[in-house]
């Protein structure tokens, strides 16, 4: 039986100490391109935390078998063929789904997110842990993607949830800056998102240094551990 | 890194790693082929599904009176086309005369890749209606010539094509307004629309150099 603090231990580094997108800064390239609105921001992650749940249990469950000096070629090897796999499956089975969320799971193939917690955590992990971490880490990217997104679809256009009625055919986007605002094309734009993703991550920074100020006995956690990876 | 009491010789070792990794190539390499197999029929039902919704897009209803999927002809490759394999067209036909053509062609030049468009052209040699059949280009910026992500839902943007032919527009009109043609576009995106407005221009002339072929009215081809 895993142990409480253990579980919030993963938790804790997917959603916040070493969060995706904030902290080990990984998978830059599809979350740059993606996160034009809200809603694809949030579809990207979802697709992300199937994946890399799917990787991280695969790759912990056989990590005993995979010797040291090959286990990237394996670990590519697994995580490829995994995720076509669950692409096919979805196309076949869930073609509603597929038309939404399909088009993102190339992408993940890509993001050295998968190959970086499979390498630092899964393959040293039990299974149970693994498939926590592959689900928290894809948990952090959620809000911090859905985030960036909402924020450069309203910034950019005005708007927030566009897209929804592809998911949800009931809903409407809302338009919450008035319909004549000219829009910030910056905004949708890549350099926009790394403006705005500079300032989610000294956001984050800002309230770590703010927690550490408050309590002094404590040492700051610290931050950018992983830097391996591209 | 593994601790070994007895050191066995290098190619020893080596022979060891190669044959694990070729069994974790085998195994999922069968996995995989086994996925493809077993989800390819779904696939291919729902491509074709698909695909029957998309030509009801292009094609309106009244147009037609024929099993479409069971009426058509291959197109043998063209440039005009951007294919370089055999096309299928779909002939649309109202008491057995040819009224319509239902074919795909490509414009290899979007801002990410092929842009797949689904053409319609009726037998006067206007276009019915084109709908982007499968598009890589980017989320939210480029893809509003798909109208289920045009912000414009009243006036989609690839609905501008409807009723033009190449006798109504002038070549040089063939063009974004922002080069000087009669085509809207959104600020920061005509690349894609520019590649569009190519692949259904030349999609015309294509039409309009194989009319005869094209719109015969010989029966049973296929």
């Amino acid at each position: 039986m895993m142990i409480r603090d253990e579980f919030r231990q993963i938790r804790d580094n997917g959603v916040w100490h070493q969060n995706t997108s904030l902290v080990q800064i990984l998978g830059l390239c599809p979350l740059l391109a993606v996160t034009t609105n809200l809603v694809n921001g949030v579809m990207l992650s979802l697709a992300t935390i199937i994946v890399m749940a799917i990787s991280n249990a695969a790759v912990s469950s056989l990590r005993n078998l995979i010797p040291h000096e090959i286990r990237i070629p394996v670990f590519i090897l697994i995580v490829a063929a995994l995720v076509t796999v669950v692409d096919l499956i979805f196309n076949a089975q869930f073609h509603d789904l597929y038309l939404v969320l399909g088009i993102f799971i190339p992408l993940i193939v890509t993001n050295c997110i998968v190959l970086a917690r499979v390498e630092a955590f899964a393959n040293k992990n039990p299974l149970l842990q693994s498939t926590l971490d592959g689900v928290f880490m894809g948990v952090g990217m959620l809000w911090t993607l859905a985030l960036l997104g909402g924020l450069r679809e309203l910034i950019g256009g005005g708007t927030l949830f566009s897209g929804i009625d592809m998911v949800f055919p009931a809903l409407q986007q809302l338009q919450l800056l008035p319909a004549d605002y000219p829009g910030f094309l910056l905004a949708i734009l890549p350099p926009g998102a790394f403006i705005l993703l500079g300032c989610l991550i000294a956001w984050k920074n800002w309230v770590e240094a703010r927690a550490a100020a408050r309590s002094p006995g404590r040492p700051p956690m610290p931050s950018a551990a992983v830097t391996d990876g591209a | 890194m593994t601790p070994t009491v007895k050191t066995p010789t290098a190619a020893r070792m080596a022979l060891r790693t190669a044959v694990i990794l070729l069994i974790f190539v085998v195994v999922f390499t069968g996995l995989l082929a086994a996925a493809f197999l077993w989800t390819q029929p779904a696939i291919e039902a729902a491509a074709a599904s698909e695909k029957m919704k998309l030509i009801s897009e292009v094609l309106p209803r009244e147009v037609y009176d024929n099993d479409l999927l069971q009426d058509s002809l291959q197109l043998a490759p063209s440039p005009l086309l951007g294919v370089d394999e055999a096309s299928t067209a779909y002939r649309a036909r109202t008491g057995g005369k040819t009224s319509a053509l239902v074919f795909e062609a490509v414009a290899p030049d979007g801002y990410s890749g092929k842009i797949r468009l689904l053409i319609a052209v009726a037998a006067d040699g206007s276009v019915l209606g084109v709908r982007v059949a499968q598009h890589k280009e980017t989320p939210g910026l480029g893809d509003y010539v798909e109208p289920r992500k045009d912000k414009n839902k009243e006036h989609p943007w690839i609905r501008q094509f409807d009723g033009l032919s190449l006798a109504t527009v002038a070549v040089r009109d063939w063009r974004v307004r922002k080069d000087g043609g009669r085509f809207d576009s959104v600020a920061g995106a005509t690349v894609t629309p520019r590649a569009v407005i190519k692949a259904v221009h030349k999609a015309l002339r294509y039409v309009a150099e194989n009319r005869q072929q094209l719109f015969a009215t010989s029966q049973g081809e296929r």
